[in-house]
């Protein structure tokens, strides 16, 4: 199967600590990927260099057969798991900055998905809450038109509400031409729509495989597999 | 619809509409929901319930028409036989918990007949 990113390798030294130490990860396109990890062990490490935020100090990441650079950055969407916007904007200027800063970024789609999240252009980032701002952050990365969008904690701080409208817009974008990473610790409310899971523990890949493989091979859900590998 | 997450989910979603299909909510020969439909109702992976069409159509419970979607067989006998197979695995189940609990065959049937008829 084509795969939109291969990771051999990969290794992240901060001084002396060790981010990522020899992480091996392959995403086949037209997947949903949960990278499922505790606090600390090289989630979001791994998510930048994917992103093209952070270098790797060795090894190699492909993206779409290229290392990261320019091109990488354009066709990969990233909804980090902190605030980027500036405090001056309204939704619809943050929209618009969007539009400038990205090439693939459907605006119309956009709109359809604040929408959807129920959110008011017009309303100031400064006075969303918690919820409503990862409502914000997702609707702005699913309108782009990307080949991978990486999804940092996409339901933390959310109500279970938003948390349902949230996985419909998910399950909403994927596409065959185009794969998801979500990274997550709340993993029974997201399991069901993982294709694939990768645990991630001090760096390393310490078990992967297909979502349902697991459940028959296991006899356990992935929530009580991640207890069990990282207890 | 709950799901429990120890069983594969595409076998749920297979039985989830084997059940509606016993109970005639859906009609033999109608058109079952488009993968994205469900996908989204059940709030799954649409690879899952892709997996679990293809299962219904290896089992030929469901078939699908290139450019029309999936349809529920006409098949009455298999319908039938859906019916027969669930209940079995209902019967086993009751029969394994009650084995569990320490009860003899004649016991199990005389504790059921009474119920059934309303006695305890």
């Amino acid at each position: 199967m084509e795969s939109i990113l291969k990771a051999s390798n990969l290794t992240k030294s901060y001084f002396r600590k060790k981010g990522l130490n020899n992480l091996d990860l392959e995403i086949p396109l037209g997947r949903i990927v949960g990278l499922l990890g505790p606090n600390g062990s090289g989630k979001t490490t791994f998510i930048k260099i994917a992103a093209g935020i952070l270098r790797h100090t060795s090894g190699e990441i492909k993206i779409d057969g290229q290392d990261s650079g320019v091109y990488t950055k354009s066709v990969v969407a990233y909804l980090p798991d902190v605030n980027f916007l500036y405090k001056w904007m309204k939704i619809k200027h943050a929209v618009k900055f969007y539009k400038d800063m990205f090439k693939d970024f459907d605006e119309n789609k956009c709109k359809e998905l604040l929408v959807f999240m129920d959110l008011d252009e017009n309303d100031k980032v400064t006075t969303l809450s918690k919820g409503m701002m990862e409502k914000l952050n997702l609707s702005l990365t699913l309108a782009r038109k990307a080949k991978l969008y990486i999804l940092d904690e996409p339901l933390g701080g959310v109500d279970p509400t938003a948390r349902e409208k949230i996985l419909n817009a998910i399950i909403d974008n994927c596409r065959e031409d185009s794969s998801m990473i979500v990274t997550t610790h709340l993993v029974n409310d997201i399991e069901r729509l993982f294709d694939d899971v990768a645990f991630i523990s001090e760096g390393k890949i310490v078990l992967q495989g297909n979502a349902e493989e697991l459940r028959i091979e296991k006899g356990k859900s992935i929530d009580e597999l991640y207890r069990e590998v990282f207890k | 619809m709950k799901f429990d997450e120890n069983i594969p989910i595409y076998i749920q979603i297979m039985n989830y509409i084997k059940e509606r299909i016993i109970t005639e909510e859906l009609k033999k020969g109608e058109k079952l929901p488009s993968v994205r439909e469900l996908a989204e109702q059940m709030k799954v992976n649409p690879n899952t319930v892709q997996r679990a069409y293809q299962e219904l159509e290896r089992e030929n419970v469901a078939h699908s028409q290139r450019g029309l979607g999936r349809y529920i067989t006409e098949d009455e006998e298999k319908i039938k036989m859906l019916k027969s197979e669930m209940a079995s695995e209902f019967i086993n189940t009751f029969i394994k918990g009650m084995s569990k609990l320490g009860y003899t065959t004649e016991e199990i049937i005389d504790i059921l007949s009474k119920k059934l008829e309303g006695k305890c």
